[in-house]
């Protein structure tokens, strides 16, 4: 009865294999024209060292935060109170370091711990009591903004100290400082001016011009720490291939590995290379690199992140084959916590005060950097790295605009149409496949 | 009265991987009853769907005739339009609304979309008369009884000026009264003039008053029996609806028994939403090593709340009872525990309850013992791809490989998936609740040989099945429910579907 070519492995062509996975791809492509149109639009500002930085340090907490929501919506639960939690937490932070005058190595984990407890307050009310989460969080984000003003005495609370600014605003310093700094020259295309001059709406089309440009890498640690991690990543998708290739299972086709690898390459040492010639990396920057990987651990290889993949795919089928629902969706919320409590504090570091105004809105940033990235709303699907581009497209998009010189009012309305695109593109594909 | 009114001509629907319908013929004469037999997933309800518009015309093969013409309906509005209303099984009607919102609900008595609430309750008195029903039409669905609610969906129909009326199971879940009023204003609307078409198990009822009976087994017509002319016994209805060749579609076994693995005792239960009603009785069985052992009974029996109240409690409240494992007592208070002292419980509504749709094969099968793929949390890639690969060859899953998608399977292939996740938790009794429903006879074959497999290395089936052949042909023994109850147990012996039919409608008459 059974036809032997059916259960045979079958090497997917590549038209087969794009189909089947258009939107990773797709949404890898769509950062990069994003961010290619930025560049020309901006006449060249986007990709500048000191931008870059920016748009790192501008990003980071949604980046951060995205993944916890990640984990939220995967499970099929949202979370709106993140907003209030990074402004509550944020004040909190400053309450001790400035007004009690604690350490910054006391301060952080007791607001990470404070975040847990926020969270598991609200966790405890969907996954035991079985409320939506849309209402508890809701509930939540007004209750926790309340608490910040009571806190603050609606007063921002600032400056902070040198030290616990660094977490936020501080660099890598230089290891191999001793090789550096080294000069040199190349040609280079340069955009002279931006399209939209001025506040008038006539269009200048951008003149590249070729000229020798001067380059000079002041961190040599940050490229160096880029040149490995693309080897490294390079070794394990090498060696992953081969793993595959002995348990005969499934691989992508080998042009298409060869063309990601290369690509990803590029970008990487790109991007390390520019933030090399200004200060190097940013505190943050690891910081996210170190939590986006380890969420793409949680979520792909441990027991726990198949549980949640699980139970957002079928909450019942889950509960039926001996997981613990309710266990789970508290914890997902008090992980969720926990990220906005970090995210609050790289916040209020970076501003150099606790307000609490601080995070308004947040939490649809976020959201939306979920959503863009392919969760999907009824739960079970979405990537952290999914999150991770769609919160990097909306950040390029607010960085873009905003040196463009495109108001708030514009800002949000695009952002709210590319949300829809990106969703509608999901839904369509589904249907047609 | 020799109008022919409804002429349904070689319907013949497939699904994806089964044939449901094959070469349906259906004659209806206006102004009788018509009852329409057969066992659970004979197909009865899909040719209803058929006729009413839910499948629409161009799904399946065949013609419709109705009133002396080709009819094509293309949604359920073409056929209410002409006079055809189905009143399901599960009533659709909008709990939280009135009687008079309900009855005229997406056909409102407006001007201009506001309501005329003065007609709409005099209409409403009207019907709910024409039906008996004596409630005020401002009553909340919610607050009748279900009976009253049957009677409400009834009325709806005669809003739409109906013609011929489908009822699918109408009594149900109805008690003797309520049934037997049900029954009477059938009749009485047969007086008038009207056609109705019913589907229902309870045979003695159907005696009462149907015309004539069609029986459909598998997918096709069997015959047409009019009462009219001969005295039909229950029995010749039962003989029609199961007798068929039984021979080479269940796979040779020889049993070889041992000790006893798994004993009930005591088991109630009450039910899960209405929280006051007893829904178990003083459920005593057992299974034994190397055995199959059959539960028969109708839809509502509470076979699968037996089967899931003992599963990690996850069904129903106030459970008391007793049950152990090779004479020990056990702990099933929660799922994890229920598995851990060796059950497995195949549901038998794969897709709510068994799978993750959207996740792969792989991930399915290891869904309910990650820790034997696993150390410290973290997932071991290699051992969890061997074992999908091993039950994906061991129980001839066909896929292109153990990373697609359960929601691409079909349903054969989806059930062994499940029947993959409980094996790999190697559990010493297997509870399989409708194993096979829904899926070709191929892959009926293959569950069947998986099943003696299973009983041959010396694990305990729990058999839950409303297909009688399947019962009889696999199982060791067999335990008839009916109304929350074991009404017998039958020995492979003396197990028939005529003696198991007959234990339920004799229970049924007692109580």
């Amino acid at each position: 009865m059974v036809t032997e070519t059916s259960t045979q492995k079958t090497t997917p062509s590549i038209g087969d294999y794009l189909r089947n996975n258009i939107r990773e791809y797709g949404l890898l492509v769509a950062l990069v024209v994003i961010m290619l149109f930025f560049q020309v639009m901006t006449g060249g500002v986007l990709f500048r060292p000191v931008n870059i930085t920016n748009l790192i340090l501008q990003n980071s907490f949604i980046v951060i935060m995205a993944l916890g929501m990640l984990l939220i919506i995967v499970a099929g639960h949202i979370d709106l109170s993140v907003g209030s939690i990074v402004a509550l937490t944020g004040g909190l932070s400053a309450i001790m370091l400035v007004k009690m005058g604690l350490h910054y190595s006391l301060v952080v984990p007791l607001c990470l711990i404070l975040g847990g407890v926020i969270g598991a307050a609200q966790g405890y009310w969907i996954a035991y009591q079985k409320i939506p989460a849309f209402i508890v969080t809701l509930a939540g984000m007004l209750v926790f903004r309340g608490v910040t003003y009571v806190v603050l005495q609606n007063r921002p609370i600032g400056p902070f100290p040198k030290d616990f600014q660094s977490l936020s605003t501080g660099f890598v310093p230089d290891f191999l400082g001793f090789l550096g700094p080294i000069s040199f020259t190349t040609p280079w295309l340069e955009f002279q001016q931006s399209i939209f001059a001025g506040d008038s709406w006539a269009m200048n089309w951008p003149a590249p011009q070729l000229i020798d440009a001067q380059w000079t890498i002041n961190n040599v640690f940050a490229l160096f720490c880029v040149l490995v991690a693309v080897g490294i990543m390079i070794y394990v998708g090498i060696r992953n291939r081969a793993i595959n290739q002995r348990h005969n299972t499934e691989n992508e086709p080998f042009g298409f590995f060869v063309a990601q690898k290369v690509v990803v390459s590029i970008v990487a040492i790109f991007i390390g290379f520019q933030l090399s010639t200004y200060k190097g990396f940013p505190n943050v920057l690891v910081v996210m690199a170190l939590l986006i990987a380890l969420y793409m651990f949680i979520t792909t290889r441990s027991t726990v992140g198949r549980r949640v993949y699980a139970m957002g795919g079928n909450e019942k089928a889950a509960k039926l084959s001996g997981i613990n629902t309710e266990r789970l969706t508290f914890y997902t919320f008090v992980n969720m916590g926990v990220l906005a409590a970090l995210a609050g504090m790289i916040i209020a570091a970076r501003l150099n005060s606790a307000t609490p105004k601080a995070g308004v809105g947040f939490e649809l940033d976020v959201i939306a950097a979920c959503f863009i990235g392919g969760a999907s709303a009824s739960g079970g699907v979405g990537k952290i790295t999914g999150a991770v581009i769609g919160a990097l497209i909306m950040g390029v998009m607010n960085n873009g605009m905003s040196i463009m010189g495109l108001g708030i009012d514009y800002q949000q309305l695009v952002k709210g149409l590319v949300l829809l695109a990106a969703v509608f593109f999901d839904v369509y594909n589904k249907n047609k496949g | 009265m020799d109008n022919i009114i409804l002429e349904m001509r070689s319907i013949t629907k497939t699904f994806p991987g089964v044939k449901a319908l094959d070469n349906v013929n259906l004659k209806v004469r206006e102004g009788e009853i018509h009852a329409l037999v057969g066992e659970n997933g004979a197909g009865k309800s899909t040719l209803m769907k058929v006729l009413s518009g839910v499948y629409p015309a161009g799904s399946y093969d065949g013609e419709i005739h109705y009133d002396n013409e080709v009819r094509n309906f293309s949604t359920i509005s073409d056929s209410e339009h002409l006079g055809i209303i189905i009143i399901h099984q599960e009533l659709a009607l909008v709990p939280l609304l009135s009687i008079a919102e309900n009855i005229f609900l997406g056909n409102e008595i407006a001007t201009n979309g506001v309501i005329d609430w003065k007609q709409t309750f005099a209409r409403t008195q009207e019907l709910l008369k024409k039906v008996g029903l004596k409630e005020p039409p401002s009553a909340r669905i919610t607050d009748i009884g279900i009976g009253k609610q049957q009677l409400v969906e009834i009325a709806k129909a005669l809003s739409k000026k109906v013609r011929l009326l489908i009822l699918d199971e109408p009594t149900a879940s109805l008690n003797e009264t309520d049934s037997d009023a049900l029954l009477k204003l059938l009749m009485e609307f047969r007086k008038q003039g009207m056609t109705s078409i019913i589907i229902s198990h309870k045979l003695n009822e159907i005696k009462k008053v149907a015309d004539k009976i069609t029986i459909i087994r598998d997918g096709g017509t069997v015959e047409t029996l009019d009462c009219h002319n001969e005295d039909i016994s229950e029995d010749r209805i039962i003989k029609g609806m199961v007798g068929r060749d039984m021979e080479d579609r269940y796979p040779a076994r020889e049993p070889k028994i041992g000790e006893t693995l798994l004993e009930v005792k005591n088991w109630n239960v009450f039910h899960q939403h209405h929280r006051d009603r007893q829904f178990l009785h003083d459920i005593n069985f057992n299974v034994r090593a190397g055995e199959v052992v059959g539960i028969a009974g109708l839809m509502g029996a509470g076979r699968t709340e037996t089967a899931m109240s003992i599963f990690g409690k996850s069904w129903g409240h106030k459970i008391t009872g007793e049950v152990s494992m090779h004479g020990k007592p056990v702990d099933v208070s929660t799922i994890p525990r229920a598995i851990e002292a060796g059950l497995a419980y195949v549901t038998e509504d794969r897709k709510h309850l068994g799978l993750v749709l959207s996740n792969n094969i792989m991930h399915n099968t290891t869904l309910a013992n990650l820790g034997a793929v696993s150390a410290g949390g973290v997932i071991d890639d290699y051992k969890e791809r061997t074992v999908a690969t091993d039950y994906r060859s061991k129980l001839r899953i066909r896929s292109h490989s153990i990373y697609q998608e359960a929601v691409n399977l079909s349903g054969g292939n989806q059930q062994k998936v499940v029947l993959s996740k409980w094996l790999f938790t190697n559990p010493e009794i297997l509870i399989l609740d409708e194993p096979t429903r829904g899926i070709d006879v191929g892959a009926k074959y293959e569950i069947y040989s998986i099943i003696n497999q299973l009983a041959a290395e010396g694990k305990g089936i729990l058999m839950i099945s409303s297909e009688m052949p399947e019962l009889l042909g696999t199982c060791d023994r067999i335990y008839v429910m009916n109304e929350g109850r074991i009404v017998a147990e039958l020995s492979k012996a003396e197990a028939s579907q005529e003696s198991i039919m007959r234990a339920i409608m004799r229970s049924g008459e007692k109580h």
